[in-house]
């Protein structure tokens, strides 16, 4: 796992990994000015950020235990807004739903206090050059 | 989520909003500027900036900036469309993605609200690096509105009250 490096952006924006659940990094974010939208709530740009890289972050480690070198290009996000986001910390994880040759579908989910209640879902495509 | 801020004008414009939208917080992080706006659009730019970065490696922007700019941009083109800064609430938000942007690029988000009903507001858009017919990506979402709520003032909660809006009831 140790191969494994948020990009530039996450680390701009606070993301960090916190634990592995199963094999799959589990990322989080602290809230703060970067990440807030309407006062004390996050700004659902900053909500997809962290579901967008917990999503790469599950894809890239699985990548990784397989032995594959891939350059990543997303195809498409579609991100569900479920709950707002409070000024709590928030956690998102991936979850690989087809891993293909050329192209991958993954899962995520986001949650603050309970993982049973997530705050926002992505469906996301990415292509593997 | 949410875009209701607390010290707007009355009537909702783009461009005397975005000198106080752009001042902190996520958007006033990433530098978003006001780019031009319609009777029913708005267009945001997102600087370059080194550090967001998708990979290490590659000096191209990630995605996930971009979807902030069109979160952002479509929030504003339903405040445009409505002339009215009512709080709403991003329910579900599609980014397609045609290509990068072009390294060391700044993107513009512009989004049109192409419908507005009682309790939602359908908007979609293009984000660019220069040439708007050259698109890096393409948007489509549905956003809540929550002025037409009686329980007014209130985001929706995982309850259940976020499920009555895309039913574009009038």
């Amino acid at each position: 796992m140790s191969d494994f490096k948020l990009p530039p952006y996450a680390d701009a924006l606070g993301i960090e990994m916190c634990e592995f659940q199963d094999g799959v990094p589990v990322l989080m974010v602290e809230f703060g000015p970067n990440v807030e939208g309407r006062p004390q709530h996050y700004h659902g740009g900053a909500t997809a950020g962290l579901l967008e890289n917990a999503g790469y972050a599950a894809l890239r480690v699985r990548l990784i235990e397989e032995g594959r070198e891939a350059q990543l290009k997303p195809v498409n996000i579609t991100v569900q807004y479920l709950s707002a986001g409070k000024s709590r910390p928030s956690f998102a994880k991936g979850r690989i739903t087809r891993l293909g040759r050329r192209n991958a579908n993954i899962a995520v989910e986001a949650w603050q206090d309970d993982p049973d209640r997530p705050i926002a879902t992505a469906i996301m495509n990415i292509l593997m050059a | 989520m949410s875009k209701n801020q607390s010290s707007a004008p009355a009537k909702f414009d783009a461009r005397e909003a975005s000198k106080f939208f752009f001042r902190g917080g996520h958007t006033g992080w990433l530098g978003l500027k006001f780019s031009d706006q319609g009777e029913n659009w708005v267009e945001l730019e997102l600087p370059w900036r080194e550090d967001l970065l998708g990979e290490a490696d590659r000096a191209v922007l990630a995605s996930g900036p971009i979807v902030s700019l069109m979160d952002m941009a479509s929030g504003m083109a339903i405040w445009q469309t409505m002339k009215d800064f009512a709080p709403v609430a991003t329910l579900d938000l599609r980014v397609d993605y045609q290509r990068p942007a072009r390294e060391r690029s700044a993107v513009w988000g512009r989004v049109e609200c192409y419908r507005t009903t009682r309790s939602a507001a359908f908007v979609r858009g293009i984000a660019h690096d220069g040439d708007i017919d050259d698109p890096v990506a393409h948007i489509a979402g549905v956003f809540m509105t929550i002025a037409a709520d009686p329980r007014q003032g209130k985001v929706p909660s995982s309850d259940g009250s976020a499920s009555e809006a895309g039913t574009g009831d009038e």
